[in-house]
Order: C-alpha cells, then sequence, then structure tokens
C-alpha cells in the first residue's frame, strides 16, 4: 500500500492510496486534473506528465531512455519530470508527492 | 506475405538520407521520416506552421485547389489554437462517458451481427464504413439515421476513382454542413453544430465560417483514418485467428493491443507543415514557404525506438508511437477512435470465432519515391461465428 498525493495546478491537492498498477492509473481513477492518460500507460500521449517533488527523486529514479525522449518535446518539462503511467504504485517510495505539469 | 501485411518502404530512406521528397502537385514535400525528427517538427510550431495564408496547404496531397474554408483547430497555430482546441476537447472526450460508450456498442453489434448473419461481405463499404458513419453520428451527437446519407455517399467523399482530390465531391460535403449549420441556427438543439454556434472561442463569439471548419475537420478527418484502422483490423485477426485468441483469454492486453495496432496501421500515414524561415531538417536544407511533412507511418517503424518493428506485439508495453500525431495538433478525434476500436475488439471477441479472406484489392498510396498500402479499396471476408 502505497500513499501517493497529486498537487494539480490550481493547487488542489489530493491524497491516494493504491496498491497496484500505475501511477497513471491511480490519478485517473481519482480524477486527478491535468491527468489524461489517454494512451492507457504505454507511453505515446505525454498526458501524465509529473513533477516528482525534488525530496523523493533519488528513490523514483531516472526515465528510461523512451521516456526521457518524449519528454523532451513536453512542454513544461523539468529535471524531476516523469510520465506517471512509467511509475509502478508497487515501486515507488510511500507518501510520494507529484505535482501535475498540465 | 499474408494479405493484412502493410510493410515499410521508407525504411532504406529513412536508415540512409532520413528524409524523403514527394512532388505534389508541383509544390514540393520534403517528408521527415525518423521518430525522433518527426517529433521535434511536430513539437516546433513556430517553424513549421500549420495556419498561415494558404489553406489547405499542410494537408498531404495538398487541398489548395478544392478548399477554401480553414480547418479549426487543424490550421491554426498557437496562441490562437489553444482556444479553440480549449473549446472542442471536452466534446471529443465525450467517448469516456458511459452512455456513449453503450450507444457506440450497440453499433459496433449491429454491422458485427450483419456480417455474421450474411456470412461474408465486402468489408469496406459494408462494415467500415456503416460503422464509420453511424458512430460519427454519435460524436456529433446528432439523430442515428443521419448515418444514411453519409453512407450513401461511398467511401470516398473527397477523391473519385481517378483523382486523389476531386473538388466536385468535396464540395457535396461542404454544402451539407454548411445546409445543417443553417438548421441548427433555426432550431437549436444539443448537437455539436448548435453547441459550437452558441460559444466563443479566445473571447469571440465562434462564426459560421468557423463552425463550418471545425466541422470539416470532423468530417474529413475521421472518415479514411477509421476506415482504414477498422478494415485494417478485420484483417489483421483473419490472418491471425491466434491473435484473437488470445484477446479472448487475456481481455487484460486489450489497450496495448488497440496502440499497438495504431502503430502498425498508422491510418495516417503524413501530415505536413510549411516552414516559417530558412531551416533544415536532418541536415538538409529547408527554404522558407517550402513545405515539409511529418511521416508517422515512417516513425512507427523506426527501429531505433521499437524492436522488431514490422510485427505485430500485441503486449508491447512501451509503445511511443505517433499514429494520432504528436504534439500541440494531435489527433482531436483520438478518444473517439480509440473507444471504436476497443468496442470493435471486445465485440470479435465475444461473437467471432474465425474471419477468412476471400478475395481483396490493396489500398496503394503513390508518394513518388514510396508506394505504401494503406489499407483496402475492398475486401471481400466471411464471417464465422463463435
Ligand atoms: S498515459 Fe500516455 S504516456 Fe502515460
Amino acid at each position: 500500500m502505497a500513499k501517493i498525493t497529486f498537487i494539480t495546478s490550481n493547487n488542489k491537492t489530493i491524497e491516494t492510496e493504491a496498491t497496484s498498477g500505475s501511477v497513471m492509473e491511480v490519478a485517473v481513477k481519482n480524477k486527478v486534473k491535468g491527468i489524461d492518460g489517454d494512451c492507457g500507460g504505454v507511453c505515446s500521449c505525454a498526458t501524465c506528465h509529473v513533477h516528482v517533488k525534488e525530496e523523493f527523486w533519488n528513490a523514483v529514479g531516472e526515465p528510461s531512455e523512451l521516456e526521457a525522449d518524449m519528454l523532451e518535446f513536453d512542454d513544461n518539462v523539468s529535471e524531476y519530470s516523469r510520465l506517471a503511467c512509467q511509475l509502478k504504485v508497487d515501486e515507488v517510495p510511500d507518501g510520494l508527492i507529484l505535482k501535475v505539469a498540465k | 506475405m499474408k494479405k493484412s501485411t502493410l510493410s515499410d518502404p521508407f525504411k532504406e530512406a529513412r536508415e540512409g538520407k532520413g528524409i524523403g521528397e514527394m512532388n505534389d502537385q508541383d509544390d514540393p514535400v520534403k517528408m521527415v521520416l525518423g521518430h525522433k525528427d518527426v517529433r521535434k517538427c511536430a513539437h516546433n510550431w513556430k517553424t513549421f506552421q500549420s495556419g498561415g495564408e494558404e489553406i489547405g496547404r499542410i494537408v498531404v496531397p495538398s487541398e489548395v485547389h478544392i478548399r477554401d474554408v480553414r480547418q479549426i483547430p487543424f490550421e491554426v497555430d498557437p496562441p490562437e489554437h489553444k482556444g479553440y482546441r480549449a473549446l472542442v476537447e471536452p466534446w471529443f472526450k465525450r467517448p469516456l462517458e458511459e452512455e456513449y460508450q453503450s450507444k457506440l456498442t450497440d453499433i459496433v453489434n449491429g454491422v458485427v451481427e450483419e456480417a455474421l448473419t450474411k456470412g461474408s461481405l465486402e468489408v469496406v463499404e459494408e462494415f467500415s464504413l456503416k460503422l464509420q458513419s453511424r458512430a460519427l453520428t454519435l460524436l456529433l451527437n446528432i439523430p442515428y439515421e443521419e448515418s444514411e446519407l453519409w453512407i450513401s455517399w461511398g467511401t470516398h467523399v473527397f477523391r473519385s476513382e481517378d483523382t486523389a482530390l476531386d473538388g466536385d465531391k468535396a464540395n457535396i460535403l461542404y454544402d451539407y454542413i454548411d445546409a445543417q449549420i443553417d438548421k441548427a441556427i433555426a432550431n437549436p438543439g444539443e448537437d455539436l453544430y448548435s453547441v459550437l454556434l452558441a460559444s466563443e472561442a479566445n473571447g469571440k463569439k465562434m462564426t459560421k465560417e468557423e463552425v463550418k471548419g471545425v466541422l470539416i475537420l470532423t468530417f474529413a478527418g475521421g472518415r479514411d483514418t477509421v476506415i482504414n484502422a477498422v478494415t485494417n483490423s478485420i484483417a489483421y485477426f483473419a490472418d491471425h485467428p491466434q491473435s484473437l485468441q488470445r484477446l479472448r483469454d487475456e481481455p487484460e492486453i486489450m489497450n496495448t493491443a488497440i496502440e499497438e495496432l495504431i502503430r502498425y496501421f498508422s491510418p495516417l500515414t503524413q501530415m505536413g507543415r510549411v516552414a516559417t524561415e530558412d531551416t533544415q531538417v536532418c541536415e538538409h536544407a529547408v527554404k522558407a514557404q517550402s513545405r515539409i511533412s511529418m511521416c508517422w507511418a515512417s516513425a512507427n517503424r523506426d527501429e531505433r525506438v521499437f524492436e522488431k518493428p514490422d510485427e505485430v506485439v500485441l503486449d508491447r508495453k512501451v509503445n511511443p508511437h505517433v499514429g494520432f500525431g504528436f504534439g500541440t495538433h494531435n489527433c482531436l478525434g483520438a478518444t473517439h477512435a480509440r473507444q471504436i476500436m476497443k468496442i470493435l475488439l471486445t465485440t470479435l471477441t465475444e461473437k467471432v470465432g474465425s474471419m477468412e479472406i476471400l478475395d481483396c484489392k490493396e489500398n496503394i498510396e503513390d508518394l513518388d519515391e514510396f508506394k505504401r498500402k494503406v489499407g483496402f479499396d475492398n475486401i471481400q471476408v466471411k464471417f464465422n461465428r463463435l
């Protein structure tokens, strides 16, 4: 069980709990504004772009090469950018805080 | 080679010079072929614009001679683009609603049942065109019966047998949309025409001309593409009964399967842009005011990105395909298209045991240097009930 908190671009905080699946799926299920997950999580739409809170970055880790490629041309990209569909709930640190990019 | 195979005619050029050249009605196009280059150009809307003076020029083949209405939001650049896109986006996300999906399921059920009852039929006209037209009534939120007229137009409203672009035929559609707009003005309802007519974008009320621009895009953008995706899916599962069985056994791979089929089919081969300044793509000079195109079909087979690019891998997990385009102008109808695919594949697994291609004629696009099979002109298929 992981606690994941999303902060949307209009500064709403949404706290969620989940045990499985991808972080994108958790966000969509909880109707987090700005995370659409159009492609269902295959790394093709970039509508699940999040910024990982700095203190969690090492625990979350770098994007894979293909994911980094997708992010390269996304707006508002930062050094803490990830695609939420590429983060697995059972692999992210408990208490993770993510800022929605859109 | 199986009938459903769509080969990759761009491989050599993509790996060699990275671009292709196409003479489109004496207005040449530099085709960008690599995945990264395609995404880079799509992202760079300042250098490679969609708007511009000449309406219809970014479409390949160019529509400058058959259209003078600007398609919206597709032929508008940021920042104005944003206002239009924001207006239409929620409407085009309606396919995520349950009620929409249940109506779409009825439509898909209808065509699949018809195919099973008949035993064999010509899929392009009798299956895909019907499915696409009926589904479009949901997207526009208008009565189902309206689809009968569009079906009667045949698969090619903008093309005739001997020419890729046919002005007279295009006018049928434009006149029709004009009449529908006037009808909606006289009698506003809950349909897309009325909703747009009552809306504002970028702080201004939508004009008739702008509404027409959105509707032309909706009709044109979602016709061949959806018909090709549906027809190619039928052909693929006819050729690969084990894949249909796999979807039946593992419904959890439905999503990756759909994205993979979209990658493999790439229903829209390419989309153009006009350069606003002297620039270059993969070290080839591009002159200001000349055209490039982003070749989605080629990018989707780039072996630097996709392992076994010419194979359909139904559970491909990381699949950064550009089948719905990329960047600012990514496909507005993608949600609707994905839902059609999802319900179609689900229905096939529930009702169809196997299919058999009896006869077919391939639809080959002539792109000068390249000939690309994009689907079928016609394909006769036998459907066997599960
Ligand atoms: S959901 Fe499409 S890239 Fe993450």
